[in-house]
């Protein structure tokens, strides 16, 4: 089918085709000046709220205004919702907004077959399509062929149903994402006045932009409803999910929640020093607009000053967190060696992006591993943890402090720019069955030694102001009771050794290993970090063709789990799927003297639930 | 949160740390470590309320013989450390010792940043204007042609002269002394401390070792009364041993000047102000040099302005105003929410 519609097509009011399926992938794609971001935010709230699972995946340029039309501006943000638990956001579209040819060109060839395009053609003027790159019109030259296209003049549209409202042309441009908007909620069953009211909410400030995109919205809803292509809506089921109040989170909000939470159930104040840094910095903005907790933010003029102040901070007895990615982890490197001599806790985040050097700063990737576990001059070990998805970030910050507090110790928390925007629903946790978070410093002068230890070997935490205990510590290597500076040779051994030990230690407190799958077999694949949600669906899938595989995530990757040798020796086949070269392998090849196959991707994307379907299939 | 002075009677022995000092012979620190000791014990502030953070160099072994709270940290990045646990720590008094290199190279953008921001701390930069820790290279305060072992043709880099980076950093107090003179820099010192804001020192310290005599000028007793001009606020630029030299002004530039010699008197002489509006005197005075001009020791800038703790506090205070005391269970709730009921 191939149905050109726009302007002149005939509106008609006619029974409408209702089609049950159960899951649905739909990319929103723009300019990054559309909106598409915001849209694709919105639709994922009005399937969420219906009671589907969902999850995200915005993609966008590193330019905060590319030029308009150009194939690198173009911004999409995708979505797959379904009646059954998702874990990605979906390996091809089953639908495709383009809102201009650059948009089309960049995206369509990720539509499946027989999938469905609706497309601005208002925006294929000559000019465009040149800027896109096409020599001839997509729309008509058979490009499209194989998929269902639906042309709609979104552009003027939007213009003639904001046409009373005096708004410039340029301003009702403004507004065509909701007319999108309104358009794709009709089509997938969804009303429009919760949006509505949400739009009011969101422009309270700008009323009157605020009401034409309600006119917009409105207009899009109902031309679907009136329009002939538009003749058969779709409905997702709806899913039975653990009951409970849900919200959606994205995992840079669900990381400022959780440190939220560590100072809120440990009664210490949270400090936050950072340097703004994609895509990183909505942690910053988040908690910035949290002091009315117990949290104090300070940007910093670098990336050295934000983890230097929390040092300071940390010193002080505050819950010290910086956050930042991947370039700005190479700046810290140095304090981080400092915090391992000092003794002190410490949270830092790394979301990480495309590297090396500036790299891909708005994509996926998984390459700091390394550089978190071993990247330091000196024996320098700090414990490492990552994060799986958007809500699993909310655990991970309150685990992060756990450990810098019990082990006093800085800690790497590991997050990437898959998780920290996309978004998933949250199952809001009772406080009440929160971890407790206990932090107490020590303020009994009595045989008080700053570097004797305890059972987890770590040192006590004294804050400056505490009387009698006044001490001196610093970089320099320190005698192994009393701190003072020591160039004992084996002083120095008996330090760095016992450094080692106390996060090699932190193993004992980590909860056994959930094994999803069967507990011996043919091949158990381990991940870390955000490819959770595509090995999970690949494993799913394997497993319905009667094949033996298993699962393990891993969440600490410094130290290991103590029980993942036993389970490893289990299988017959590891795969390992990384968004790097093969970094996790390299660390369990060293650790457990064995091989693992490797599934390596470094595109800037994330894995395709396929990609490691077919690693599946190759290897059992 | 201010700190409030409370009755505590101390001496400068309560701040002499069990460490052995360890700075050569005959170098200027010794004498700045007795001096802050002493400074120390006469603020009324109680001993563990002290916070002292440097970087790295000679002069950051500073907190290691002071018996207060310390941290000898990583070269360049004390202030960032000291801002850190200012703000987390208000009632604290905290101090940073820092350098020429540690403070003006590799720590440039956390001085300067400093200084902006107006954090309520205290920083005394020892500037003997050259690398002592790793044996003798030039510093960004050596002067130009100085043969250093990196630099055996002579330096080519332009000085920083460090109170004038402070006060186009926008630094709220700015003072300068020097080693050998206690009683000055005892006096600099208490002005430093009372300062509500980031208080720059900056100490002319002699390197025994490898910039002997880099400040003679203005130590030896024979030149120092014509190299050194004593600032005190609302008082004319004089100095020289009859006190019969002055600075007056002369378009925008200070011009040295005889009382006496063509009807010059007192009153064509600039009066010091350490609290004008702008920091331009106070640049003024910043940058002379020998030989030309004497050299300014004292209090060049002193202003009242809102320090960055005091305001981050307030924030705090604004914020609770706005939107209550925060509510954990409010918080993970905010936003849209959906219920799932029990079997749907
Ligand atoms: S090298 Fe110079 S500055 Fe360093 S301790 Fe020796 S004399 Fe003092």
């Amino acid at each position: 089918m191939n149905v050109q519609s726009g302007l002149a097509s005939e509106v008609r009011q006619a029974p409408r085709r209702i089609e049950e399926i159960d899951a649905v992938v739909i990319r929103f794609a723009g300019d990054s000046g559309d909106g598409m971001q915001l849209t694709g935010t919105e639709f994922a709230h009005a399937v969420a709220v219906a009671g589907h699972d969902f999850s995200t995946h915005p993609d966008f340029p590193s330019e905060i205004r590319a030029p308009a039309g150009s194939l690198f501006g173009v911004s999409g943000y995708q979505i797959q919702y379904s009646s059954n638990p998702v874990r990605t956001s979906g390996d091809e579209l089953d639908v495709l907004v383009a809102m201009n040819p650059a948009a089309l060109k960049v995206n369509h060839a990720d539509v499946k077959r027989e999938g469905l395009l609706i497309v601005n053609t208002g925006a294929f003027t000559e000019a465009n399509l040149a800027k896109a790159g096409y020599a001839s019109d997509p729309l008509t030259d058979g490009t499209l062929d194989g998929r269902r296209f639906i042309g709609v003049d979104i552009t003027q549209l939007t213009e003639n149903a904001l046409s009373d409202t005096g708004l410039s042309k340029k301003d009702s441009g403004r507004c065509k994402n909701y007319f999108a908007l309104g358009l794709v909620l009709f089509l997938y069953g969804r009303p429009i006045d919760r949006e509505i009211a949400n739009v009011r909410k969101k422009f309270a400030k700008k009323p009157t932009l605020g009401e034409a995109n309600v006119l917009a919205l409105r207009a899009g809803h109902a031309y679907g409803e009136a329009t002939e292509p538009f003749e058969v809506a779709y409905r997702v089921r709806a899913r039975p999910a653990t009951p409970g109040t849900y919200r959606s989170l994205t995992g840079n909000s669900a990381l400022a929640f959780g440190f939220v939470a560590a100072a809120e159930l440990s009664r210490v104040p949270l400090f936050l020093g950072s340097y703004p840094i994609t895509p990183a910095t909505d942690i910053l903005h988040e908690l910035s607009a949290l002091r009315h907790f117990n949290v104090s933010t300070f940007q910093a003029e670098d990336e050295i000053a934000a983890i230097c102040s929390c040092i300071g901070a940390a010193y002080g007895g505050s819950l010290a967190l910086t956050t930042t990615s991947g370039p700005g982890m190479a700046l810290k490197t140095e304090a981080l060696g400092l915090a391992v001599m000092l003794e002190l806790p410490l949270v830092i985040v790394n979301v990480q992006r495309g590297g090396p050097s500036t790299g891909l700063p708005t994509k996926i990737e998984q390459a700091d591993l390394l550089q978190a576990v071993y990247g330091r001059n000196g024996e320098c070990p700090i414990p490492v943890i990552a994060a799986s998805t958007p809500a699993d970030c909310f655990d991970c910050a309150m685990e992060a402090f756990r450990i810098a507090v019990e082990y006093m110790t800085p800690v790497i928390l590991l997050s990437d720019g898959g998780i920290a925007n996309a978004s998933e629903p949250w199952r809001i946790p009772d406080i009440g069955s929160l971890p407790k978070l206990e932090v107490s410093y020590r303020t009994d002068p009595e045989g008080f030694q700053p570097y004797a230890r305890n059972a987890n070997l770590a040192r006590p935490w004294v804050r400056p102001g505490t009387p009698g205990m006044e001490h001196r510590i610093g970089g320099l290597e320190k005698d192994f009771l009393s701190g003072a500076i020591s160039h004992n040779p084996v002083n120095h051994q008996r330090m760095v050794e016992v450094r080692a030990t106390k996060v090699e230690g932190i193993a004992n407190g980590i909860p056994p290993l959930r094994v999803d799958g069967p507990t011996s077999g043919d091949l158990l694949i381990i991940g870390w970090g955000s490819t959770h949600g595509a090995i999970a669906q690949a494993r799913e899938q394997a497993t319905t063709l009667g094949k033996s595989v298993a699962h393990v995530h891993l969440r600490h990757l410094n130290p290991l789990p103590a029980d993942l040798g036993d389970i490893i020796d289990r299988y017959k086949t590891i795969l390992i799927p990384e968004l790097n070269g093969g970094q996790l392998r390299k660390m369990l090849r060293e650790r457990y003297l064995r091989d693992f196959a490797l599934l390596s991707k470094v595109q800037g994307r994330p894995f395709k639930v396929s990609e490691i379907y077919d690693r599946i299939i190759e290897l059992c | 949160m201010s700190h409030m002075p409370e009755a505590v009677a101390l001496t400068k022995r309560d701040f002499e740390s069990d460490q052995e000092v360890r700075w050569c012979p005959g170098c200027g620190d010794y004498m700045i470590l007795s001096m802050v000791q002493k400074t120390l014990a006469t603020l009324g502030i109680r001993r563990e309320n002290f916070a002292f953070i440097s970087g790295i160099g000679c002069s950051s072994r500073f907190p290691y013989y002071l018996n207060t709270y310390g941290m000898h940290s990583i070269h360049g990045r004390a202030p960032a450390i000291a801002s850190g646990l200012k703000l987390a720590r208000p009632d604290l008094s905290v101090w940073v010792v820092t350098g020429d290199g540690d403070a003006l190279a590799i720590g440039g953008n956390h001085f300067i940043h400093a200084m902006r921001r107006n954090v309520d701390l205290k920083i005394i930069l020892l500037n003997n204007r050259i690398y002592g820790l790793t044996k003798g290279q030039y510093s960004p305060t050596s002067e130009q042609g100085k043969k250093t072992k990196s630099t055996p043709l002579g330096s080519i880099d332009r000085p920083f002269m460090p109170a004038s980076v402070a006060l186009g950093a926008g630094a709220t107090f700015v003072a300068r002394t020097v080693d050998n003179d206690l009683a000055h820099m005892g006096h600099v010192l208490e002005r430093a401390a009372a300062h509500k804001g980031t208080a720059f020192v900056e100490v002319l310290q002699n390197c025994a070792v490898f910039n002997d005599g880099a400040y003679a000028a203005v130590t030896e007793k024979a030149t120092r009364h014509d190299t050194r001009l004593m600032l005190e606020h609302g008082k004319p630029l004089l100095y020289g041993k009859e006190r019969t030299k002055g600075l007056r002004l002369r378009g925008l530039e200070l011009e040295p000047v005889t009382l006496g010699g063509e009807g010059i008197t007192e009153a064509d002489l600039v009066l010091h102000d350490e609290r004008g509006p702008h920091a331009t005197l106070a640049m003024l005075l910043a940058q002379l040099e020998l030989p030309d001009f004497p050299i300014p020791f004292g209090v060049l800038r002193a202003i009242e302005a809102p320090t960055h703790d005091a305001l981050n506090a307030r924030l705090r205070e604004e914020a609770h105003g706005v939107k209550g005391v925060g509510d954990l269970g409010a918080l993970l709730n905010s936003g849209e929410t959906w219920v799932i009921e029990e079997a749907i």
